[in-house]
């Protein structure tokens, strides 16, 4: 079996199913029967879930809004002039 | 069919219809303004960004095929605009000292530190101490192209492939930036928890 810092080097592209030519099994196989890689995993996954929160900071406030689509708008209409 | 009586080539590019563009672009304007914020990490910034990719995407919307998944397209030309606009910051040199950096597992440091003595979920509950505001800080704290790589990868899921597209790199090159940056992410998720007291660790009992 492969040891944990080799699984653990290949977590991510087995997460991102980048592995390419080096096989996944290898790395299924260490994760069936290891507890710490797992939980490492496990982590992992929780991080992205973390980094995709998304609240007030990254939200469209509507002044924005309005301004951004009033300037879609007038992109729209100077075509229309210049035709 | 290409041509008129008088042997002009007519342009077969359908002719964008009135509100053609808005219509196309409306939908993803939410989702437009989201990724500019993480990538500026500030409001005004990312207002700018938004307005300079639309102004791109507007010229360029002939050339768009697919009017109904204008998404890619889309995310494309707000990245460039980002890398435009933070040329600079985007240019600077990619450190990442070999030994501190990629040595630092945030998963183990969390195990061996145990920042929440008696909590049997150590780990999610360091995470819950990120809300969408810090993370955003945090994410600050990356180099742009590192930032950049994370962001369209883990909160978009785009390949690297497709990010290597984006952002004119090498599948390789966008590899090795996911590589450090999950390291930078993970040392400046540790070291914001210790800056801001969050720990619970060495807290008077």
């Amino acid at each position: 079996m492969i040891s944990c810092k080799e699984a653990v080097s290949r977590l991510y592209a087995y997460l991102d199913r980048n592995l390419g030519r080096i096989p996944e099994a290898e790395v299924e196989e260490h994760l069936k029967l290891c507890r710490h890689c797992c939980g490492e995993l496990e982590f992992a996954k929780q991080v992205r879930t973390a980094l995709r929160r998304s609240g007030a900071s990254t939200a469209l406030t509507p002044e924005v809004r309005t301004h951004i689509e009033a300037y879609v708008k007038q992109l729209e209409n100077k075509r229309g002039t210049k035709r | 069919m290409t041509s008129d009586g008088g042997g002009t080539v007519i342009d077969l590019r359908p002719v964008a219809k009135p509100a053609e563009f808005e219509d196309t672009v409306r939908p993803h304007m939410e989702y437009l303004y989201g990724l500019a914020v993480r990538l500026c990490g500030n409001r005004t910034a990312a207002q700018d960004v938004v307005q300079a990719a639309l102004l791109r995407a507007f010229r360029g919307f002939g050339r768009l095929r697919n009017r109904e998944q204008p998404r890619l397209w889309l995310t494309r030309i707000l990245t460039r605009c980002h890398i435009d606009r933070f040329r600079a910051e985007h240019e600077a040199e990619e450190t990442l000292s070999l030994d501190d950096e990629t040595r630092f597992d945030l998963f183990d440091k969390i195990t061996e530190e145990d920042p929440f003595p008696y909590s049997d979920r150590v780990h999610l509950d360091f995470l819950d101490l990120f809300d969408d505001e810090r993370i955003l800080e945090v994410l600050q704290r990356l180099h742009p192209a590192h930032r950049t790589a994370i962001i369209l990868a883990y909160v978009y899921g785009f390949t690297a492939r497709e990010i290597g597209e984006m952002t004119a790199a090498t599948t390789g090159t966008v590899l090795a930036r996911l590589f450090r940056g999950r390291k930078q992410l993970e040392r400046g998720l540790w070291r914001y928890a210790e800056q801001r007291n969050l720990l619970r660790r060495g807290a008077p009992a």
